[in-house]
């Protein structure tokens, strides 16, 4: 057997722990008062377009996109609007939210709420293109960036391949896992789609051989499909990451910040984000549900559950069988990258993928002691980075010597702070030099 | 033998003074000139290189001055008064009056204020506690408590109040250079006028959320109900997103805001225990009903 693809340098292994591969997606029932943060996308926060007392249908537009890289929001229930007003959301802080108290559940009249596949599309790119800007998609790997931004590549970059990420790298997640053994055709329909909207004859799936029931059930059904080839790879954290995933499928290596994917002609997207992009161009459905794994060790029930976004994290929580007694944090997304939410109150978003319990002992940092020298991080760091500097640089504020450092190339997959001996929050001091030098950057060229 | 170490002395004395005649010549030649007032201004200066002027250290300040030919906009808040004027005194001119400044705290989040909802367990620093979430409690603008203002401060003016969890002020030894001011991530900690004897009537929240949001939050917390504004008589109090502002500019001390007050947010600090007749400061005062009358007088 040939050696598997996967990414070249750094890299670590966490341990798996997906607690809910074998569970079948359920269907959790919408909430009683669904609340849409406005910003809930990289870039401008959408601007609402709705009023106090309005009554909206599941499906109707409630908040307009705010810029080019923006997006529209959709209402997940049917009923009024009860208010807009500020709400604490997933980055721990209160932001502008619309909330609508429930009353049935009516669909908007031009939403296909069959099952059945349809294959046919014969919508030239720009309508494609223009129908994925209406609905509202973004990116739902986690960072949710607007999908119709990466549609529309730079003029003079030459996309010849679409790349996508099938590996859920993360740990406990199942989400993308469930979605290619329950809806694989409308995965390679949506991917068929993206292809005809870019202009492309090539498409890699990549999915890491952890997954072997979801590597043969694409395989099978892709042979059906042209140009698209499923690519099993050899399972390695963080494989999801966009430059780490097209070296592993493709071999090519993106460039440094501001270098994107799209220059080595490559466009990357989430196996989750092809399927709505499918609901979206061939079902007339927006953006307002999605697959999230609500998992932990001592959960009674971990499970895939199709929420409708808006639903407060409590409610998936009280499906799983409650909060266990022994929960430390509550995590949004996975162990690696998700981010401790500060209440259960908190809404489910474009960007849930998961929500973990994480047992007291597993969550609570262990004491940091100093830095043995021991350069484990940079054998870890992906991005061939040296993380211990970084963060040095970072805790004595030397802002130029980090950026000529690269301390922007650093894509925040946490795999430097999970192999430190001692213990070492040296992720949490490389974000703080990543926004300060951010800052730094933007008001340069702002002023130029 | 005795020769040889003769010869030696000679070669060595020689080569000596050869090279010491070329370094001199060359030291002359070469001499950078050097303005002999900007050691003179840097003698004056605290030599903590703080950056509170807005320049990279004492030696700079000092080079900036002489450039300038002036001390206009120019000014060492560190040193003692009078540093200014012996500056401007070198540079043959006057330094203009400026009122002293010190740093103060506007929050009064204590623990016991502020109940505790999460626990933060990262990095001990404001800076990353502020990127990581809102911080403990429901109040998402107060103090974080860990304490970068006290990092910042090269004068050991600001400390951790273990007890409230708040950075406390030594106004003796607090020089306004604004390092804690610009190292707080929540901007809390203002530049005020020192005030008369001292005396301060400052506005201790940066609480910007609703009134119900941030009374639930913090017990000390301002709301935003405009009482203070409406009581003052020298329109020195705006409220804006929920949140009222004293201008020291125009405060004239006379507490009737603190005595308002619902919540206990405006704090009064430095003035003597409760008399019959507290209203107005007595060292400029000599009419004391000009202060603490209608809007109309204090024009």
């Amino acid at each position: 057997m040939a050696m598997l693809k996967t990414f070249k340098i750094g890299g670590v292994h966490p341990a798996e722990n997906k607690l809910t591969k074998d569970k079948q997606t359920e269907v959790l029932l919408p909430p009683k008062q669904a609340v849409f943060p406005l910003s809930q996308h990289i870039g401008a926060p959408a601007v609402p377009c709705v009023q106090k007392g309005d009554q909206v249908k599941v499906g109707t537009m409630i908040a307009t996109a705010g810029g080019f890289v923006s997006a529209n929001i959709f209402s997940s229930v049917s009923g009024k609007v009860s208010k807009i007003d500020s709400v604490l959301d997933a980055s721990g802080y209160r932001k502008p939210a619309i909330i609508i108290d429930v009353e049935g559940d009516e669909w908007e009249e031009s939403i296909d709420r069959s099952e059945q596949l349809v294959k046919e599309c014969n919508l030239t790119p720009e309508e494609i293109i223009a129908k994925i800007k209406d609905a509202g998609l973004v990116g739902l790997g986690g960072a949710c960036f607007p999908v119709h931004v990466k549609m529309m590549p730079p003029k003079d970059a030459v996309i010849d391949y679409i790349v996508i990420n099938a590996v859920e790298c993360e740990p406990y997640l199942t989400s993308d896992h469930r979605l290619m053994l329950e809806h694989p055709e409308e995965i390679l329909v949506g991917l068929s789609i993206m292809m005809k909207a870019l202009n492309v004859k090539q498409a890699r799936v990549g999915i890491e051989i952890t997954k072997p029931d979801a590597i043969a059930v694409m395989t099978e059904k892709a042979k059906a499909y042209s140009g698209i080839e499923v690519v099993p790879l050899k399972t390695k954290y963080p494989q999801g990451g966009e430059k780490q995933l097209i070296d592993a499928c493709t071999g090519r290596q993106v460039p440094p910040p501001p270098a994107i994917p799209a220059n080595v002609g490559v466009v990357v997207q989430n196996v989750g984000t092809v399927y709505s992009i499918y609901e979206a161009v061939q079902k007339n459905k927006p953006l307002f549900e999605r697959i999230v794994t609500v998992t932990g060790k001592s959960v009674k029930n971990p499970c895939n559950l199709k929420v409708r976004m808006g639903t407060p994290i409590a409610q998936l929580v009280e499906y799983a069988g409650g909060l266990p007694e022994d929960t430390g944090k509550l995590i949004g997304g996975g162990p690696m990258m998700g981010k401790t939410l500060m209440s259960q109150d908190i809404p489910t978003v474009k960007g849930t993928s998961g929500i973990l319990m994480l047992p007291e002992t597993e969550s609570v940092r262990k004491e940091e002691r100093n830095c043995i020298r021991c350069a484990k991080c940079v054998g870890a760091c992906p991005m061939g980075l040296e993380p211990y500097l970084l963060a040095t640089l970072s805790e004595n504020s030397d802002w130029e010597k980090a950026e000529s450092d690269m301390i922007m190339s650093c894509i925040e997959c946490g795999c430097c702070q999970s192999t430190c001996p001692s213990n070492r929050p040296l992720l949490d001091w490389v974000r703080l030099g990543k926004t300060t030098v951010g800052g730094i950057i933007r008001a340069r060229n702002a002023k130029k | 033998m005795s020769n040889l170490i003769l010869t030696a002395v000679i070669v060595l004395g020689l080569t000596g003074l050869v090279l010491g005649i070329v370094l001199y010549i060359v030291s002359r030649k070469f001499a950078v000139e050097v303005d002999p007032r900007i050691p003179q201004i840097q003698e004056l200066l605290p030599g903590a290189n703080c950056g509170g002027c807005g320049f990279p250290g004492c030696p700079a300040f000092a080079e900036a001055c002489v450039k300038q030919g002036s001390v206009k906009g120019l000014k060492c808040s560190a040193s003692k008064d009078g540093v200014m004027d012996q500056i401007a005194a070198i540079l043959g001119g006057e330094a203009e009056h400026q009122d002293p400044k010190v740093a103060v705290v506007r929050c009064n989040g204590s623990c016991a204020n502020r109940p505790g909802l999460n626990r933060y367990d990262g990095v001990k620093r404001c800076s990353i506690a502020n990127m990581t979430a809102g911080g403990e409690t429901g109040c998402f603008f107060g103090c974080l408590g860990c304490g970068d203002c006290v990092a910042a401060c090269k004068f050991d003016a600001i400390h951790m109040n273990p007890e409230t969890g708040l950075p406390e002020v030594d106004q003796d030894k607090c020089t306004a250079c604004g390092m804690c001011a610009t190292a707080c991530p929540r901007r809390i900690i203002e530049l005020r006028n020192k005030g008369k004897l001292d005396r301060r009537v400052y506005v201790s929240c940066v609480n910007k959320d609703k009134g119900p949001v941030a009374k639930k939050a913090c017990a000390a917390a301002c709301i935003g109900c405009g009482k203070c504004v409406k009581v003052c008589p020298f329109e020195a109090i705006t409220l804006e997103n929920n949140l009222a502002y004293i201008d020291f500019t125009k405060c004239r001390l006379c507490k009737k805001c603190v005595a308002e007050c619902p919540q206990g947010t405006i704090l009064a600090v430095n003035f003597p225990a409760p008399k019959p007749k507290p209203e107005v400061a007595p060292s400029e005062a000599p009419k004391p009903e000009a202060v603490s009358e209608t809007p109309k007088t204090a024009e």
